[in-house]
């Protein structure tokens, strides 16, 4: 296959960027979308230019490191898959691919494709656990949780952090993200003491951190790789709205 | 230098409890006073980092990755195990130790096994507690599955993302201790040099991978759970950014390296489609379960799969192994499809690939059957490979997988530096030469949970934080020197050759000469030839850009030249261990039926090896394994 | 149940996060959405003769200060929609500085992308429309009492009847991703109903489009003279 590719080249945070266009030859339909990477920076190294940075790790859709917009869509095309899983045999041969960083203002560009999505983790450090102190737990059997509840609890947890939603979302909302955990947790028996004091926490710093709010559109639920549902966001704005009528956001406590 | 395990005396049953009872403990009031670091954020290191933060101490921990959830233990797919006997099967502490020690093919200690297999239940506990969302059965209890050929069910899972969801458990531990600053997180950090003093560990040299800026980091203890190297082997299971640097660092500072040659073989993985490939991809050995693996009879068979009669197939693993057949061990089936392959008998790309087959099995049990047992995997195939396995069958090839190689450590989790600290698959110490399914996970949670916490006080209770050293102490600048002179040499050497094609051919040097078999020639081949690819690494590699900026290739090299040093090692302890031991098979040793030929006699023991200088045949020291509560028998599975 | 200071700046500092401004919106929305209903109810009197709906016209000028007080809560949620739905859009529009060179639209429909603009086209028409009939009274041959005139009348100019039927098409484009909206911003979130949702919000939205606009269309067919 012959493609050619354009890619978001940006020096540093505070440089200006823009797009440059690579042609590639002899792209193998069996090629991942980061092996063509792999391979145009070994020819940029080779012709003594800068390569292009960009994150990834564990090149099989769960470490949530990768991932970037190509032509248009978060992740590309293909539906339910990261940027490493996805494979050149979708795009035709004569494609012209724009590769583009996850925009918003809370994901600062570090370089090129690479992001700062230290954010999401900081949402996670407002509230997104279970104080549950090392060797306090009770046997793993004394909670039994249905089956279904456990399911569903699997479904939100499985968000692997990419920051998908937040790119593709028009307002760059971290709502999917953020529900996802207070889903997941507040969906499990031992999530409940702290569910109210978690949603207050997790939104609130959400807002603080720069993601826009929530139009409804839909987009992140389309383009995340693990298919979490909007749902979950309904269910979050319903414990944030009871969370704000009988608590008031306390900092977080020592366990 | 003798090396000491510290093992307790006593039963076997009672040496944990009692340990913890003679350790020396910190009083609370002071645990805030002593500095702890924590490198590596996966489940040895996040777990780690998160309990010693509980417990009071002023910890700080370093990731290479963007965030303490990305590290590689999010990958493990199929489960952890644990002796809770909640399947009524007759599982207990004492039959999990067993496993784990006949699995290690007897070279495990088994003081340390024995306590894994105690802690275990408690690490379940645990996780449910932080809310990991554990498969379950209709009545709200715990669903158990039996895992990679265990009699006893006893593996709980959370679908096919068991290590996802327990890293995500111990990164939310971790996320609690950084809210309230117990503990300092630093993403994007690599730490490039261990600083020793007077036989202690002092701390460490960093590089910020955003800014390149070089930073010391002092600290009464160092732990390091920055797990395995199999990316030594260039293509391997492992993520991208797996690498060995902070341990072969710490190996050069005088810890002792354990057992480099037990790396372990994953025997179902998707084979590699060309030269591009970048790493391999892993699915679940459960597929065994109901898959057939063939290869045609006749070498050179280029015919479709659906094209080749029943009579032109090779069930070759049911046929040499008739009772286990096609669930023989891991390294028996990943040896018998090199086997086949070396015939000229492979399928696939480059002829390496052997058919796994589910045409009898939906035949049998029809397609939704199978579909429900395994749709993520077929759906996994096909997005990697574009072939629908519902209508021809799968291509499998063994990768690297997991080492159970790494720093010696004694029972404490010590290794021979004081005060340094190795956990998880970044220590040698639970699995022998052979890893059992699902107890990576166990091991690496048990280890971060509950045993450095307990440990490490021990050690810390015994030094004063003001013996501390500050980080502009002579040894720390030397050390920050030390980076930065290797750094502006694999900057200046601007060569013609890029750091992947080195990786390239290391890897491949290693996976023929010393992957899944091994012989004399083939590792003395490797043993000459690392030396001078190593020499033509640092002559003609072309490194671009700058030490004090983002720079990718720069991280890749540094990882890529520490490789280099530690093949040399891998190839030293396969050379050495002149017997077949479970991972470790060496082809002049195998009995009549081709299974591992154990020679108890002479190698019963860890193979600790001391460094004495690039190029220089490092000095092995023995610790001799004593079996007290097993009987050491050969495997047989015919 | 009394309110205290607490409690209403509680309520201030939570209408004040983004979930919250999300909540006013749909809460002000749907007070909105049963005036629409109730005003077309109303409306579509208009089938039954004249007798009908003046009679009907006469019976809400009568109720006096329950009338205003339905004005005074449906003048509250304008304002607080328009304010809050500003607010919301230009901390949105703050999210995300830099754009895209490319972008593509996959779940999104051109209704929610929209908001901002049919919103605003609807607050226009809305005052238009009420200086017309209600505040200035500008509508050709004006009477008092005979609203069914009034209407006839206005519908059977082609300008006033076409400018009507674009604006109730712009209304029922927000209304088609606010319905839907706002019963997800206020949680109603079980996946049970997602399918309900998603097919109910739409087919609201085309229902009081369409009775708004039968209106209009029956005076220039001449069924409703």
């Amino acid at each position: 296959m012959k493609l050619t590719l354009k890619i978001w080249r940006q020096d540093g945070p505070s440089q200006k960027g823009g797009l440059a266009a690579y042609p590639m030859d002899d792209v193998s339909p069996d090629m991942s979308f980061l092996e063509v990477m792999d391979m145009l920076n070994e020819q940029l190294i080779a012709r003594g230019e800068r390569p292009i940075a960009f994150d990834h790790d564990c090149r099989e859709g769960i470490c949530g490191s990768c991932g970037f917009m190509i032509s248009g869509e978060a992740h590309g095309p293909v539906k339910l898959t990261t940027t490493c899983q996805l494979f050149m045999r979708h795009f035709r041969d004569g494609d012209t691919i724009i590769a583009e960083p996850f925009r918003s203002r809370a994901f600062p560009i570090i370089k090129d494709l690479v992001v700062d999505r230290s954010a999401l983790d900081k949402i996670v450090q407002a509230g997104g656990f279970i104080s549950a102190r090392t060797g306090s737990a009770p046997d793993a059997n004394a909670m039994l949780i249905p089956k279904d509840k456990a399911d569903r609890a699997m479904d939100a947890a499985a968000c692997i952090g990419c920051g998908a939603c937040v790119a593709v979302c028009p307002n760059g909302s971290a709502m999917l993200f953020t529900a996802a955990k207070i889903g997941h947790l507040g969906l499990l028996p031992q999530g409940q003491p702290e569910r109210r004091q978690r949603a207050l926490r997790m939104v609130n710093k959400m807002d603080e951190l720069g993601f826009g709010a929530c139009s409804n559109h839909g987009e992140c639920e389309a383009v995340c790789p693990k298919g979490i549902s909007i749902d979950f966001i309904a269910c979050m704005n319903r414990d944030y709205m009871r969370a704000s009528a009988t608590e008031t956001m306390e900092p977080v406590k020592r366990v | 230098m003798e090396l000491n395990a510290k093992i307790p005396a006593g039963p076997m049953e009672t040496k944990w409890e009692k340990h913890q009872f003679n350790v020396k403990l910190v009083n609370p009031a002071n645990r805030r006073k002593y500095k702890v670091i924590v490198v590596g954020s996966g489940l040895a290191g996040g777990s780690a980092a998160a309990t010693l933060g509980q417990l009071g101490y002023d910890v700080s921990c370093f990731c290479y990755q963007d965030s303490a959830r990305r590290a590689h233990s999010i990958a493990a797919q199929g489960g952890i195990n644990a002796a809770k006997n909640y399947q009524n099967d007759n599982d207990s502490v004492f039959r999990l130790f067993h496993d784990t020690i006949k699995g290690g093919d007897f070279r495990s200690r088994e003081a340390n096994v024995y306590r894994l297999a105690q802690v275990s239940a408690a690490v379940i506990d645990q996780c449910v507690a932080l809310g990991v969302p554990f498969a379950r059965e209709y009545g709200g209890c715990l669903a158990n599955r039996s895992f990679g050929g265990a009699q006893v069910s006893r593996t709980f899972y959370a679908r096919g993302q068991t290590g996802q969801q327990l890293l995500l458990g111990a990164y939310s531990a971790l996320s609690v201790q950084v809210a309230l600053g117990q503990v300092k997180m630093y993403p994007r950090h690599e730490m490039l040099e261990l600083v020793v003093t007077d036989g202690h560990a002092r701390g460490i040299v960093v590089r910020n991978m955003v800014t390149g800026e070089i930073t010391s980091h002092a600290a009464d203890a160092v732990v390091l759970g920055t797990g395995g190297y199999s990316n030594a082997y260039c293509l391997s299971t492992n993520a991208k950014g797996c690498n060995a640097t902070a341990i072969w660092r710490a190996h050069r500072k005088g810890a002792l390296f354990a057992n480099p040659c037990f790396t372990q073989i994953h025997p179902t993985c998707i084979p590699a489609a060309g030269e591009h490939q970048s790493k391999l991809t892993l699915m679940s050995e459960s597929l065994r379960n109901d898959g057939r693996i063939w290869v045609p009879k006749q070498a050179g068979d280029r015919r479709n799969a659906w094209d080749i009669p029943e009579s032109d197939r090779d069930y070759y693993l049911e046929r040499k192994y008739p009772s286990y057949g096609n669930l023989a061990p891991r390294d028996i089936s990943s040896r018998a499809a090199k086997q086949v392959c070396d015939e000229g008998r492979g399928v696939g790309p480059g002829g390496r690939g052997v058919y796994l087959d589910f045409a009898e099995a939906i035949g049998r049990l029809g397609e939704s059957v199978i579909r429900e047992r395994y749709g993520n995997l077929f759906e996994m195939y096909e997005q990697i490979t574009g072939e629908n396995s519902y209508k021809q069958p799968m291509r499998i090839y063994p990768a690297m997988h997991y080492v159970m190689g790494g720093l010696w450590v004694d029972y404490n989790l010590m290794s021979n530096i004081d005060g340094l600290y190795v956990i998880g698959e970044a220590n040698f110490s639970d699995h022998g030469a052979n890893r059992l399914g699902a107890s990576a996970l166990m091991q690496g949670l048990a280890d971060g949970y509950f045993i450095l916490p307990c440990t490490i006080g021990d050690y810390l209770a015994r030094v004063s934080p003001s013996d501390r050293l500050k980080t502009d102490h002579a040894a720390f600048r030397q050390a920050e020197q030390d980076v930065k002179d290797r750094t502006s040499r694999l900057l200046s050497a601007d060569g013609t050759r890029t750091v992947d094609s080195f990786h390239r051919e290391l890897g491949a040097l290693l996976w023929n000469n010393c992957g899944m078999e091994r012989n004399e020639k083939g590792l003395r081949e490797a043993m000459a030839k690392i030396p001078l690819l190593r020499e033509e690494f640092w002559r003609n590699v072309k490194v671009p850009g700058s030490a004090a900026d983002f720079n990718q290739s720069l991280e890749k090299a540094g990882r890529v030249a520490d490789f280099m040093e530690l093949a040399e090692l891998i190839v030293y302890d396969a050379l050495d261990r002149d017997e077949s031991c479970g991972a470790h098979f060496r082809e002049e040793h195998q009995t009549a039926d081709g299974e591992a030929a154990r020679d108890d006699a002479r190698f019963s023991f860890v193979s600790a090896w001391e460094f004495k200088g690039i190029g220089q045949r490092p000095a092995l020291h023995k610790e001799p394994l004593v079996f007290e509560y097993l009987q050491l028998t050969q495997r047989s599975y015919k | 149940m009394q309110l205290t200071v607490k409690d209403m700046t509680r309520i201030f500092s939570f209408s004040r996060t983004n979930v919250g401004s999300k909540v006013v919106l749909a809460a002000t929305g749907a007070v909105i959405f049963l005036f629409l209903i109730g005003h077309m109810l109303g409306n579509l009197q208009i089938f039954e003769g004249p007798e009908r709906l003046n009679a009907y016209a006469a019976l809400l000028k009568s109720t006096g200060k329950l009338l205003w007080g339905a004005r005074i809560m449906l003048l509250v949620a304008v304002t607080l929609h328009i304010v809050t739905a500003a607010k919301v859009t230009l901390a949105n529009w703050r999210a995300r500085p830099v754009g895209y060179t490319c972008k593509k639209n996959i779940e999104t429909s051109y209704a929610a992308r929209t908001m901002i603009i049919t919103g605003p086209l609807v607050f226009l028409y809305v005052a238009y429309h009420l200086m017309m009939f209600t505040l200035l009274k500008t509508g050709p041959e004006y009477s008092e009492t005979d609203v069914y005139a009034n209407v006839v009348a206005a519908f059977k100019m082609p300008v006033i009847s076409g400018v009507y039927i674009v604006a109730m098409l712009i209304l029922g484009a927000h209304l088609y991703h606010g319905i839907w909206s706002m019963l997800q911003t206020v949680g109603i979130g079980n996946s049970r109903y997602r399918r309900l949702r998603r097919t109910v919000a739409p087919a609201v939205a085309i229902v009081i489009a369409a009775g708004y606009i039968a209106i209009p269309v029956a005076v220039l067919a001449g069924i409703v003279k």
